[in-house]
């Protein structure tokens, strides 16, 4: 038997197909975007939903998971734009400037949009229908993978934001990016960030959304010596599909930091590319899962330079039949000396039904480097637990106690300080919810 | 009797460790339980304070009048049972501030008292360290992470002083310290010593007893308290060493 012979598609694919075949027309962008689009959708519609045997989806079958595609989401009423304000409350001790999306619109009434020397920000939609010259000239260019989430991504690629930061300007506030889903319908957002030579960005984003079915595409261009510092917050009640496509430059500081909870199925996949010598960089995340919960975080960290450093540094805690996978590739390309990469991946595992799945691979082309990496799955000690039982603790709050520790050693390497507290009270929070 | 431990035998993996022990603890009294490894010392020390993997085949252990054995850990702690572990383990990420702080608290709502505030709190920790020669740097670092050996157990104490038990275990406080250590611990011991508060101090040697003395000594062998007299028995056991009470046993 060949495994590459589909004979059916599912219903799912079904609905994709019908979705951009209905939608194409009217889809953002003409000329080159619309042939971007179509080329993309070829290349999903050849793969189609990857499942359990393509290996970089091995441990989330698209495929098996994804059983309904929504139709397209409307514009957004009065009231979708209601719910956005609540979004990214974690986050109200930071001043931000706030740009807020509904259901995949950019939304400026409740958008700072200040004007502000050397930062522009533009809505995607319009950048693609408006022939913008930085998305003719980045869009479907950066990093570019091929998975069939990006491809879906870019043949709808609706709204979105583009921020540019010229050369040695760092934005007042930090940027918050607010995505709220409020419609049972499917959504495709689609990014383009360039920050120039020297230039800093402090980029948070938010995503909530109860029956929005997710796909959103962030490509990033951090140019030499600029410094990168990210948060994705996730908490998706419904098919959370993410890519970052990043290509990052010499002596570039890049940060990227992914929080998610209360989420059916995310995936957040990262394919990140140090094209210039001597960058850092710190890319973590946390997952907090109960119930059924699914989230696969999936990097491809490609040191194409020389003198490049990079740490991963991921942590789940699971309870309940939750399941949280990591997989990390770390490529080292011929002439990448002095590379200093290492990952490391811990699950915390309350329950018997939850399972973790980690995933290191290693491709190194170069024979001066420093690689590692490290993955555990384990319970809480036991031996900790009564230490802390045995000073008067009880059970539940010696275990809060130890799941806060663990998942804090990880958030005290969050580069971004003003961050720590908002995520450590966010964990808390979720260890309240679970009682 | 604060503490009345009556026929108690205790298995581990299906080994036998405690045979039959009975020890009584009387309201102030400082009793050191001394014998060779193998003994069932630590073990003793362990089944008190509710530690899990060991089996109770028989007998009661009685704490206040109380049977404990049916107790979890915490409430044995809440009604004020302390245990100072030979091994202290290092908990990464818990500040020993926030550490102590929850367990005092935790303690104090199982007992139906008001929590410390922060001030009180803050003013009882420094009091203590400061007598025990705890820096606030050791305070914020994480439980025991990166303590040496005499700082561990001079945590230990600390939580002691902070959690004022009305018994305290101490098993083999005295492993692993260098003389100046085991006095700053001994004073720290002594200094809680009163007659509300009773100690079941647990050692190899006669040396800690020098410091911390003992109002009656035990002496364990194969799971049974097998000989019980007042300090001169430990200087005894010194000098003739343990040799007769492992065949006494056997």
């Amino acid at each position: 038997m060949n495994a590459e012979v589909r004979s059916l598609k599912t219903p799912a694919e079904q609905a994709l197909t019908e979705i951009f075949t209905a939608a194409k027309a009217r889809l953002p962008g003409q000329g080159a975007v619309a042939a971007l689009r179509a080329d993309a959708f070829a290349q999903f519609d050849k793969q189609g939903l990857p499942h359990r045997r393509v290996e970089e989806w091995k441990y989330t079958d698209l495929r098996a998971l994804w059983r309904e595609a929504k139709p397209l989401a409307s514009p957004p009423d009065a009231k979708a734009k209601d719910k956005a304000k609540a979004v990214g409350q974690e986050l109200k001790g930071i001043d931000c400037r706030r740009l807020t999306f509904v259901d995949g619109a950019f939304v400026p009434e409740l958008s700072d949009l200040t004007a502000e020397s050397g930062v522009t920000i533009r809505s995607m939609a319009d950048a693609l229908a408006g022939n913008d010259a930085l998305v003719a000239k980045h869009v479907g260019k950066v990093n570019p993978a091929k998975d069939p989430a990006l491809a879906l991504n870019t043949a709808l690629m609706g709204d979105g934001v583009v921020i540019r930061v010229a050369t040695g300007v760092t934005p007042n506030k930090p940027i918050l990016l607010v995505f709220a889903g409020t419609q049972a319908a499917s959504v495709f957002t689609r990014s383009l960030i360039v920050v120039e030579k020297g230039a800093s960005l402090f980029l948070i984003e938010a995503h909530q959304s109860a029956e929005t079915q997710t796909n959103s595409a962030l490509e990033l261009i951090v140019a030499d010596e600029a410094t990168f510092d990210h948060l994705k917050i996730t908490h998706a009640q419904s098919l959370h599909l993410s890519s970052l496509l990043a290509e990052v430059g010499a002596k570039a500081k890049f940060n990227t930091f992914a929080f998610t909870t209360g989420s059916p199925l995310v995936r957040n996949q990262s394919f990140i590319r140090f094209s210039g010598d001597n960058t850092e960089a710190a890319i973590g995340g946390v997952s907090l899962l109960k119930g059924r919960e699914h989230v696969d975080n999936t990097l491809v960290v490609n040191h194409a330079s020389h003198g490049c450093m990079s740490r991963e540094r991921f942590r789940s805690v699971l309870d309940g039949e939750a399941r949280a996978v990591f997989q990390g590739k770390i490529i080292v390309e011929p002439g990448a000396q002095k590379t200093d990469a290492k990952m490391l991946s811990n699950a915390l595992l309350l329950s018997d039904d939850a399972e973790a799945d980690n995933k290191p691979e290693l491709e190194i082309f170069a024979d001066d480097v420093q690689c590692g990496h490290g993955a555990t799955a384990g319970a809480l000690d036991e031996d900790l637990l009564f230490y802390l039982r045995a000073r008067g603790i009880p059970e539940k709050e010696a275990e809060a106690l130890l799941i806060q520790a663990f998942i804090g050693e990880v958030i005290d390497t969050v580069a971004q300080e003003s961050l720590r507290e908002p995520l450590m009270v966010a964990t808390v929070k979720w260890l309240q919810a679970r009682g | 009797m604060l503490l009345e431990v009556k026929n108690l035998h205790v298995e581990i993996e299906d080994k036998k460790i405690l045979n039959g022990l009975n020890l009584t603890v009387e309201k102030g009294q400082v009793a050191a339980i001394m014998g060779p490894n193998g003994s069932g010392k630590s073990t003793l020390a362990h089944v008190l304070s509710g530690k899990p993997d060991y089996t109770v085949t028989e007998g009661e252990v009685l704490f206040n009048g109380e049977n404990i054995l049916g107790m979890a850990p915490d409430e044995r702690a809440a009604k004020g049972l302390f245990l100072a572990f030979q091994y202290p383990i290092e908990i990464p990420g818990v500040a020993t501030m926030t550490f102590l702080r929850t367990a005092v608290n935790a303690q104090r709502k199982a007992r139906g008292e008001v929590e410390l505030t922060t001030p009180e709190f803050m003013k009882a920790v420094r009091d203590a360290a400061a007598h025990l020669q705890i820096n606030q740097d050791m305070l914020r670092r994480g439980v025991n992470v990166g303590f040496s050996g005499g700082e561990k157990k001079r945590n230990e104490i600390l939580q002691m002083a902070m959690l004022q038990p009305k018994l305290a275990v101490l098993d083999e406080t005295d492993s692993g310290l260098d003389i100046d250590a085991l006095k700053i611990v001994s004073d720290g011991v002594n200094r809680l010593r009163s007659p509300e508060r009773s100690f079941v101090v647990i050692t190899h040697y006669q040396r800690l007893l020098n410091y911390i003395v003992p109002d009656v000594v035990h002496v364990l062998s194969k799971g049974r308290v097998v000989r019980s007299g007042g300090k001169e028995l430990a200087l005894e056991l010194e000098a003739k060493g343990y040799a007769q009470y492992k065949e006494e046993a056997a």
